[in-house]
């Protein structure tokens, strides 16, 4: 066991972030529109530096480092709060997607534009009809004339309208097994056949779309992995980050623990002892996301694939974020619920976090079924 | 970075799991609580292995290994459930071994090392350290008081009887002795961190236990695992179970790598691990229903153990006050 870094791995981290230091542009200016060009000009920063795409091959932009380096860039980039990258679902899913079930010449054509953020992607996966039951989505894409048209509504599509590309699933066979009649495509977002609408969540803001696809057209050029695979090419991109997105979540909840003891020590209440068990709870859950995300590291090094303590990640932190957040307003009193508090913004958003990829319930059928092996859910 | 057992350290696991699933049978372990009694061909057994002495320096006689290949073995005593003086011994070794001057370690080291001369630990509560683990058959008795320690001569104090069966206690009154002049706090919290180490063994197993029973169980011709009730219980068992090994196995290395960061490690493993070892052997009990209720199921030593272990080297809530000040909360 050791859980120090190695030489090079401590000079790859400290190169990284005394290269954030100098450049870290500081918090993002209000404004969807201006937040997000914002984030586009410090991730075009963050390429031409040489640091995005940190695991990806070198041939197509990337810096060809280790997993460990990707997850200590992950964790250094949250740590130094500095600015989200603008193109961020296609770092973290379309661009393994297409390093994992490409061919060559998509590799060549769709990867540098991510890195660069010359080309935002969006990812057009769930249906108001399938959420969790994500393989029964009813979005048609019928064989025509070089390619395919394709039909259908898609919902929690952040950044559509934004973006060049939608990692796209559809159903291409009605005649299989649900699971085996999908298809994964790149659709190109710049055709009218392809209207986004913007859907306002509770916290007032529209981080998400709708997307509504009227016989649009996706050449057959644009699949990936093949016709009849897009449910395992879409499932074995997400299991493979999880490991490396285990390190932002938990890298953002130590920086909501410090601010969290702040606001303790502000109002006076570090030795009240009531705040005292909650506050010292959550160090602790705190520090095993830190753990859990070490070990889940190890493992995939190990064996390829991650361990038991993998798939408890993001639902051990939707829990810690959310309970983090509410310990924060109780202790914030009769000025919690104020729009201007530096909580409640947060704290409503927390509410997401045990939905948005994959739900708790979801997360621990598979535990479940997967892990410990019980039998299937009736 | 490895966050994982070396090879040596996964072949002594290994051994351990063996060994202990040979000598634990289901009957034996039964035939053990319900006498209150210790496996004295298990202890001499173990003692001639090397895992007595397994962290104490070989000067003194022992292996000359570390905190986490102890964690190894006390995991797996706490799987096993073997009832045994071991972790009492090796607390008792911990402390002696941080805070006992040269020639206090060459004294009494050695018979700890060989099981030849047991300890112990206490902590004392006013005139008395209520929860001593087999301080009727000890030869060295450390009494703790706050960041003070002293030894006194064992066998000493009264037998108590305990909820938990499978391991023996006795209160014993504080005075005098021989004081420990080093850092007893960097002992105690190995101990505490070790015991962390039992929990997680303890709550392993029953878990195992429930996923099996709720495979096997049908009601309205149903395994009762497939229903989301019982299922995601289980789900939760191994959210805890999981992350008390992680805190464990952290403050096992932090106590061999970084001792500066063991006081909030063993405090963030104790605190994390008390809680965790009751709520999954409860939950483990919910699983198997009125069967595990009933005194012929084995259940209920596990259940015992582990709120037992919660109360030992202090409590969920007192090591959660201690975390918070560690990291930098208060005044304390």
């Amino acid at each position: 066991m050791d859980l120090t870094l190695s030489s090079s791995e401590e000079a790859f981290r400290d190169e990284l972030r005394s290269w954030l230091e100098a450049n870290n542009p500081g918090p993002e200016p209000p404004g969807d529109d201006d937040g997000f060009d914002f984030r586009v000009e410090w991730q075009k920063k963050v390429f031409e530096a040489g640091w995005a795409g940190v695991s990806w091959p070198k041939e197509y932009g990337g810096r060809g480092a280790t997993l460990v380096e990707q997850a200590i860039f992950t964790e250094e980039i949250v740590r130094a709060e500095a600015p989200q990258l603008a193109n961020v679902l296609a770092l973290a899913m379309g661009g393994p997607t297409v390093i994992a079930h490409g061919d060559e010449e998509q590799k060549e054509r769709y990867l540098p534009p991510i890195l660069s953020a010359e080309e935002i992607w969006c990812q057009g996966f769930s249906e108001p009809e399938s959420g969790s039951d994500l393989a029964s989505l009813k979005t048609r894409a019928v064989k025509s004339n070089g390619g395919w048209t394709v039909t259908g509504q898609k919902v929690w599509t952040t950044f559509a309208h934004k973006a060049k590309w939608c990692m796209l699933v559809a159903r291409t066979d009605q005649d299989v097994p649900k699971h085996k009649g999908l298809t994964y495509f790149l659709m190109d977002m710049e055709q009218e056949q392809v209207q986004v609408r913007p859907l306002v969540q509770i916290t007032g803001e529209a981080e998400f779309n709708e997307l509504f696809i009227e016989e649009a057209y996706i050449p057959d050029e644009n699949v990936v992995g093949g016709v009849g695979n897009g449910w395992m090419v879409a499932i074995t991109t997400l299991m493979h980050e999880r490991a490396t997105l285990a390190f932002g979540l938990q890298a953002s909840v130590q920086i909501l623990m410090r601010r969290l003891k702040e606001l303790v020590e502000e109002r006076g209440l570090a030795d009240d002892p009531v705040v005292r068990q909650r506050v010292g709870q959550l160090q602790i859950e705190a520090q095993i996301l830190k753990l859990n995300a070490y070990r889940g590291l190890t493992a995939i090094m190990k064996t390829g694939v991650p361990g038991p303590e993998g798939s408890l990640g993001k639902w051990h932190w939707s829990e810690v974020n959310q309970s983090l957040t509410e310990a924060a307003m109780e202790i914030l009193g009769p000025d919690a619920p104020l729009k201007e508090s530096d909580w409640s913004y947060p704290f409503l958003r927390a509410r997401a976090n045990s939905i948005e990829g994959g739900t708790t319930e979801i997360l621990k059928n598979i535990v479940a079924e997967r892990v410990l092996g019980l039998p299937r859910m009736k | 970075m490895n966050f994982d057992f070396n090879d040596d350290q996964q072949s002594i696991k290994a051994t351990a799991r063996e060994l202990l699933t040979k000598r634990f049978k289901a009957d034996h372990l039964r035939e053990l609580a319900e006498a209150g009694e210790y496996d004295d061909a298990f202890w001499k057994e173990i003692c001639e292995l090397g895992w007595a002495g397994i962290f104490i320096d070989e000067e003194h006689g022992g292996q000359g290994l570390g905190q986490v290949e102890l964690v190894i073995l006390m995991e797996e005593l706490g799987f096993a459930l073997a009832p045994s003086p071991y972790f009492s011994n090796a607390a008792a070794g911990l402390v002696i071994q941080h805070a006992g001057s040269d020639e206090q370690k060459a004294k009494w080291l050695p018979g700890i090392a060989s099981g030849e001369a047991r300890g112990t630990v206490g902590i004392v509560d006013g005139d008395r350290a209520p929860l001593v683990p087999d301080a009727d058959t000890a030869s060295v008795i450390v009494l703790i008081d706050g960041d003070k320690a002293t030894v006194i001569e064992g066998p000493a104090g009264e037998p108590v009887a305990t909820i938990d069966m499978t391991r023996r206690f006795s209160t014993v009154p504080a005075a005098g002795g021989e004081g420990l002049e080093g850092d007893v706090g960097a002992g105690v919290d190995r101990a505490a961190a070790a015991l962390a180490a039992e929990l997680v063994g303890v709550a392993q197993r029953t878990m195992e236990m429930a996923v099996e029973y709720a495979g096997d169980r049908k009601q309205f011709d149903t395994p009762v695992g497939a229903y989301q009730g019982v299922s995601h219980r289980c789900a939760q068992m191994l959210l805890e179970v999981e992350g008390a090994r992680s805190a464990a196995y952290f403050a096992a290395w932090a106590a061999d790598a970084e001792p500066e960061t063991l006081p909030l490690a063993a405090s963030m493993a104790k605190a994390y691990a008390s809680d965790a070892g009751w709520r999954v052997t409860a939950s483990a009990l919910q699983v198997h229903g009125g069967i595990g209720f009933t005194w012929e199921h084995d259940l209920h030593f596990f259940l015992k153990r582990a709120k037992t272990d919660g109360h030992l080297l202090g409590t969920a809530r007192e090591h959660r006050d201690r975390v918070a000040g560690l990291s930098g909360l208060g005044s304390s």
